[in-house]
């Protein structure tokens, strides 16, 4: 981990070449965060894997989450390495919800078992309006591949120059991003003789 | 491969050949688990290949966010089901960093013990399942004698066999049973000599090493831009092993090599995960022989559950316990990845705290998921019979890809 | 032994006459109904499909049950057969999920008849802790099963067990578990309504479709 002081030096020379891309840094529990501005996020991944002196070129992983009360609502968080001096520095792209106003409950579950889906690979139709987008690294990272695809399944992140940018873990036709914190977790109840009245 | 054989894989035949789609799994007993491999083949040779995955979707990661913290292991050991330790280790580690607890030294050797333990059984999975691929049937049940051996120390000091629920917050649940230690130790003396006999079975089979030397290379580079770790990774020469660079429980006493390959087949992966077996019997042997005298969990009420023998006698460690299982502790907003070396590389655990008694998310980095990217890369422009031993080497466990 | 095989040489060569005869068809003969035979010989000889979903599968019939501990080869089911189409009895060894179900309802199909079916584990027999929207939360919701085994995973002999339960079944003695035993029967709990409700609309609506097909 780079520590807060070289951390400040890495935004510092980062608002040299990209100002602006750097929106604030966090040092929080001996893990430094930098917090980045989702349109300029590539270019501050590459600056840290070629910078010289910088070489955070393995990522670890890559991961949205969704903070739904806050806005930006969501964040795609970059876990990188830097295997010579092994130090991790994870850069967090915040993403706004386009179709924010009034939140809005999630899409309403499919029914329990889903249509099986035989067909394999068709693109799914270009994703619907009114999600949010952000810059695929998967030219600079190929092992981003399948995790954006999981991003996507989940909360519904377009990744913009993704190769196949398909549901991966859910069947193709499910509807509804499940990880965003609005999906209900679904399940049954179970009945027990004190709430047969209610379920039963 | 003879050199009459190798032919075909990379100039085009003078025939001309048409290139079928056949589609392999969810159901096949040579891919571990439902995994659905979409294969482009021309004649015998593998042009184009698609991982179908998500079959085994259990939607765990939504699941935490319903529950309070110390409810999420359970859920978390059902992932990667042959590594159930290296689940919890990674969760607790990170909510450990999240509430900044420090755990007692007995705790760390003990979770090292279990670490190492797993890891020797999860290996053996491995050897079993892959060698029967391979039509070496016998191994599998020599594999799962010892595998038994383990899993019967598991149950003696957690009571189940597998999904252990060992690791806490803060240390683990209990100490270790009497008569625990001397069992070990008899195991740990008999494994290297089962590892021999396992090399003697496999090294000088002749079928097994056609099948496995100079099959399945992937350059390191690529590796690594794959983001691939763990044993795969070793083979081809890169000495990377998170138990040596991170600095985490008390691996930096311990005194373990770091087997590496040097060709990056399918044999060399074979024979890293050997070694590994008999590095692993080191690592707990040490453990065992250092394993420091104290309490084995944290002395920390706000977050460890007060001593069962102190319920009747004391109100406050009544409250304490009435609050902890009901309501769960609260930690304060934030976010942690921690990661470990599992049998199958880097696992992480990423969680974010919101202050309240739940996590707002928990997110595996599952070394299986990321390595099954390379597989494509193994299997291109080789025989269908060679895809299978790469992925049984590959080893990805279904659970932990799919999650 | 040798006596007896001299015995039975005697016997077809009708060297056995009067008491003698008698007293060894009684030795030697069992009279049975072929139906009966027919379904110990099949409770006995099974070829379950090598098939495993999750955690339980390692516990379970591809793996540790058939291994040298537990060896389910003693009931005689060792034979895992890797085509359902080859198969008697599928063993439901984890969490079926949204995407899998359709695959496994597939295999079921594709079994011949007659074909058994075991639920290993709360997963796949209830969606076990898995309350979320990717599980089916228990298999029967898609096809018919014979025999839940609980346990997270079950121990290997707890599989054991439930397939001797499996085995008594279809050579038509089922066991009525504890019910049975503690003299306790019509204490079932039904979902919606009880044992004495109507059935929906679809359900004799499908009900008169299977008897059309029967009788066709
Ligand atoms: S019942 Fe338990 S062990 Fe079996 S598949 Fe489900 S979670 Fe895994």
């Amino acid at each position: 981990m780079p520590d807060a002081p070289g951390l400040e030096l890495i935004r510092g020379e980062i608002e040299q070449d990209h100002p602006g891309a750097i929106l604030d840094t966090s040092f929080d529990r001996g893990q430094a965060t930098l917090v980045v501005d989702s349109e300029q996020v590539l270019e501050v991944l590459r600056w840290l894997c070629d910078a010289p002196g910088q070489g955070y070129r393995f990522l670890s992983s890559l991961h949205a989450a969704d903070y739904l009360p806050a806005t930006p609502r969501f964040a795609v968080h970059y876990e990188l390495l830097n295997r010579n001096r092994v130090e991790r520095l994870r850069v967090k792209a915040l993403l706004a919800d386009p179709s924010a106003g009034p939140v809005t409950a999630g899409d309403p579950p499919p029914p329990p078992v889903a249509k099986a889906s035989s067909g394999v690979g068709s693109p799914t139709a270009p994703p619907a309006e009114g999600l949010p987008e952000i810059d695929s690294c998967v030219e600079l990272f190929p092992t981003a591949d399948f995790q954006e695809r999981e991003v996507f399944d989940f909360f519904g992140i377009v990744f913009r120059g993704h190769p196949d940018l398909t549901r991966i873990l859910l069947p193709e036709d499910y509807v509804g991003w499940p990880q965003r914190r609005d999906f209900p977790v679904g399940g049954e109840p179970v009945t027990f003789t004190y709430n047969e009245r209610q379920y039963g | 491969m003879a050199d009459g054989l190798s032919s075909p894989l990379s100039a085009p035949p003078a025939v001309e050949t048409e290139v079928m789609t056949i589609n392999i799994g969810p159901h096949h007993p040579a891919t571990h688990g439902v995994l659905r491999l979409v294969v482009d083949l021309e004649g015998e040779v593998v042009r184009d290949l698609k991982p179908v995955i998500g079959y085994v979707h259990t939607g765990i990661e939504k699941s935490c966010e319903d529950k309070s913290y110390w409810k999420v292991i359970p859920f978390v050991e059902r992932m990667d089901y042959v590594s159930f330790f290296f689940q919890m280790e990674a969760f607790c580690g990170a909510v450990e960093r999240l509430v900044d607890l420090e755990i007692p030294p007995r705790a760390k050797y003990l979770r090292m013990i279990f670490l190492e333990l797993n890891r020797i059984h999860s290996h053996l999975v491995w050897l079993g399942t892959t060698a029967l691929d391979l039509g070496a049937i016998s191994m599998l049940w020599y594999c799962f004698r010892e595998r038994e051996r383990i899993l019967d120390l598991f149950e003696m000091a957690t009571g189940q066999r597998m999904h252990t629920r060992y690791f806490q917050v803060g240390g683990v649940i209990e100490d270790i049973p009497v008569g625990f230690e001397e069992k070990l130790r008899k195991f740990i003396a008999d494994m290297p000599v089962r590892v021999g006999q396992y090399e003697a079975l496999l090294d000088r089979n002749e079928v097994f090493l056609q099948r496995t030397k100079g099959t399945g290379i992937v350059p390191r580079e690529r590796l690594l831009e794959l983001g691939v770790t763990g044993p795969l990774l070793r083979a081809a020469g890169e000495p990377w092993d998170m138990r040596k660079t991170f600095d985490y429980l008390a691996y930096p006493e311990m005194d373990f090599k770091i087997p590496v390959g040097t060709v990056g087949d399918n044999y060399d992966r074979y024979r890293v995960r050997l070694a590994e077996i008999v590095e692993s019997v080191r690592i707990v042997e040490q453990s065992l022989d250092a394993l420091p005298e104290g309490p084995f969990i944290a002395d920390d009420r706000k977050y460890v559950l007060p001593p069962r023998s102190e319920l009747p006698t004391s109100m406050e460690s009544l409250i304490h316990h009435f609050k902890l299982v009901t309501e769960g502790y609260r930690v304060a907003p934030g976010e942690v990845y921690y990661a470990i070396e599992s049998p199958r590389g880097e696992l992480g655990c990423f969680v974010l705290a919101d202050g309240s008694a739940k996590p707002a998310r928990v997110h595996f980095r599952d070394p299986s998921f990321i390595n099954l990217q390379a597989f494509k890369d193994m299997a291109v422009d080789t025989y269908v019979a060679d895809m299978i031993v790469s992925l049984g080497m590959l080893d990805p466990i279904l659970g932990g890809v799919d999650r | 032994m040798r006596d007896r095989q001299l015995r039975a040489r005697d016997m077809l060569r009708g060297d056995l006459e009067g008491e003698e005869l008698e007293r060894y068809v009684e030795e030697k003969v069992v009279v049975t109904r072929f139906e009966e035979m027919l379904n110990w010989s099949r409770a006995n000889s099974m070829f379950p499909l090598s098939f495993g979903l999750a955690c339980c599968a390692i516990e379970g019939i591809p793996m540790s049950a058939v291994t040298a501990r537990y060896d389910i080869a003693r009931f005689g089911a060792e034979a895992g057969r890797a085509s359902p189409r080859q198969a008697d009895m599928i063993i439901l060894s984890g969490r079926v999920s949204i995407k899998m179900a359709p695959v496994v309802r597939r295999l079921y199909d594709q079994m011949l008849e007659p074909k058994w079916a075991i639920s290993m584990g709360a997963c796949s027999s209830s969606g076990g802790m898995f309350s979320n929207y990717a599980v089916v939360q228990g298999a029967d919701k898609f096809m018919p099963i014979d025999v839940h085994i609980p346990g997270c995973p079950p121990r290997p002999e707890a599989v054991l067990y439930g397939f001797t339960k499996l085995q008594r079944k279809i050579m038509g003695n089922p066991d009525q578990g504890w019910r049975q035993r503690y003299n306790a029967a019509g204490t079932e709990e039904w979902a919606r309504g009880g044992p004495a409700s109507t059935p929906s609309p679809e359900a004799v609506e499908a009900y008169e479709v299977a008897r059309e097909l029967a009788r066709a």
